[in-house]
């Protein structure tokens, strides 16, 4: 193992974070994408130069950037200068930077509204791309999560997006509403051991996994319950934050709800909660370690509206058994007027031995530890409010 | 010739410093500057209008001639100082702050 490389995308740009394996000295490269909103950055498993990464504007719409060296350049997947911008037909052609909902009747049911935040019907409108998750056998296959919420798969290396649109139209699709951040997908995870098995989620329509590649999928919500929306149990409209899987165990899924910590046993057939005496059970991220798959990581946050940590203390908590009993962890972390977020996909952990755990903070640090979390020190502390963080072995 | 001034972050993508030209065969619209703005630098598409439907990003305005050309029919004729290169295509962003 010669390294870890650390990918930040923050809402001014993307920076890149290396150091060898000591983990102790590290080289700070950015930004890049200076001034765009970068919401995800992640590597391939099999290819640890090739890299995908989103960036988005509000004025300029989505743009999906790869790089093929580890990050040192990137470029737009595409077509290249001069080439036709439509097919013959007049149709245009797909692009790296093109998102387009399948509302075909061949491909997935015809489906174009979901419900808006007052429950009235409202058009499915593409928005960005808030998740990236290369496949874990093919450097040229990437998943893209979405909001409006949907999934879309590249096969190509980025140049062209179809969506699996067996997603939106599996039958729930219409009863799907944002949440006040956005109709998003946020999470994707491809199963190690199953490659028919992907598990997704929703803010806020909750969690959703296909047994057959992405052409069929159904809700696995049992055992949620959600005291702010009408039906506290129903098969959808959770607003799930975030999961996470340790790949030994692709069976056993732990969630950040909005409220609540999660955790399944059967794949997400069914959830139970696990938050125990976690001083809040409201937070984004969730993680899990890399070679003990009963030890969990989530940073508590204080809500409903506040979202900054209690009492104005950063603290990581750490279960050992699977969730239920947690311990604070503080060293190293701002103990008195703190008062950042953690989103949703700023944790990740390294496998190295021993496990390191990095996340990054609204207020732009991004800490790591090297010792699986029982000591932290920031990376980088003035960075732009941090969105995501991933984390890559080099080898 | 054609010019298109573009704003900074679209310079960036296009991997320019300064006005871009483009060469445009037939009537100058605002469409078909744009079409040729897209050939030749196809990392903009998407960027200035939608890709399917073609409609401005809301986010940005044309001007040319100190004329605001946003809501002008795309198939109109640009002004004529625009079609001689004389005067530039203005692409604006919003000015915001964040």
């Amino acid at each position: 193992m010669s390294g870890v490389r650390v990918l930040v995308g923050t809402r001014k740009g993307a920076f890149i974070l290396t150091a060898d394996a000591k983990r102790e000295q590290w080289d700070v490269s950015g930004p890049h994408f200076a001034g765009w909103e970068l919401y995800h950055l992640k590597g391939s498993p099999v290819d640890s130069n090739r890299l995908y990464a989103s960036q988005s504007s509000g004025w300029f719409g989505q743009i999906i950037q790869r790089s093929d060296d580890g990050g040192k350049t990137w470029h737009q997947p595409g077509t290249p200068p001069g080439e036709p911008t439509t097919t013959p037909e007049g149709m245009p052609l797909a692009e790296s930077n093109k998102f387009v909902y399948d509302t075909s009747a061949e491909t997935g049911k015809p489906l174009t509204t979901h419900q808006w935040y007052d429950g009235t019907p409202h058009p499915w409108e593409f928005k960005r791309v808030w998740h990236l998750e290369p496949s874990l056998t093919d450097p040229d296959t990437v998943y893209a999560g979405v909001e409006d919420a949907a999934l879309f798969r590249s096969s190509d290396g980025g140049k062209t997006w179809q969506e699996l649109s067996g997603l939106r139209g599996h039958g729930t699709g219409p009863a799907w509403q944002p949440g006040a951040g956005g109709m998003c997908l946020h999470t994707i995870i491809l199963d190690p051991s199953d490659p028919n098995r992907i598990f997704i989620a929703i803010s806020s329509a909750g969690a959703f996994r296909t047994d057959d590649a992405g052409k069929t999928w159904r809700p696995i919500n049992q055992g949620l319950h959600s005291q702010y929306i009408p039906d506290p149990t129903a098969e959808v409209g959770h607003c799930v934050h975030h999961i996470a899987m340790n790949q030994s165990r692709p069976g056993v899924l732990f969630m950040q709800k909005h409220w609540d910590v999660m955790r399944s046993d059967d794949a997400g057939d069914s959830w139970h909660e696990i938050s125990g005496n976690l001083p809040t059970d409201f937070g984004f991220v969730i993680d899990v370690h890399a070679h003990e798959p009963e030890t969990l990581y989530v940073v508590p946050i204080k809500s409903d509206s506040e979202h900054y940590p209690p009492d104005g203390k950063l603290r990581v908590y750490r279960s050992r058994i699977g969730g239920n009993e947690w311990e604070a962890l503080t060293k190293g972390l701002p103990q008195s007027d703190c008062y950042v977020n953690v989103l949703r996909d700023a944790m990740a952990v390294d496998s190295l031995d021993s496990c390191g755990v990095y996340f990054g903070t609204t207020g732009g640090q991004v800490y790591a530890s090297r010792d699986a979390g029982d000591t932290w020190a920031p990376i980088v502390r003035d960075l732009p409010p941090v969105l995501s963080v991933e984390v890559q072995e080099l080898k | 010739m054609i010019r298109v001034a573009l704003p900074y972050h679209l310079r960036t993508l296009a991997k320019v410093d300064d006005e871009v030209t483009v060469d445009v065969q037939g009537p100058v619209t605002l469409r078909a500057v744009l079409d040729a703005l897209e050939v030749r630098y196809p990392m903009l598409r998407g960027t200035i209008r939608d890709h399917v439907t073609g409609e401005r990003r809301p986010f940005l305005r044309f001007f040319a001639c100190e004329q605001d050309l946003s809501h002008e029919p795309t198939d109109a004729p640009l002004p004529d100082a625009v079609a001689s290169g004389a005067e530039p295509l203005l692409v604006i962003g919003a000015i915001a702050g964040g």
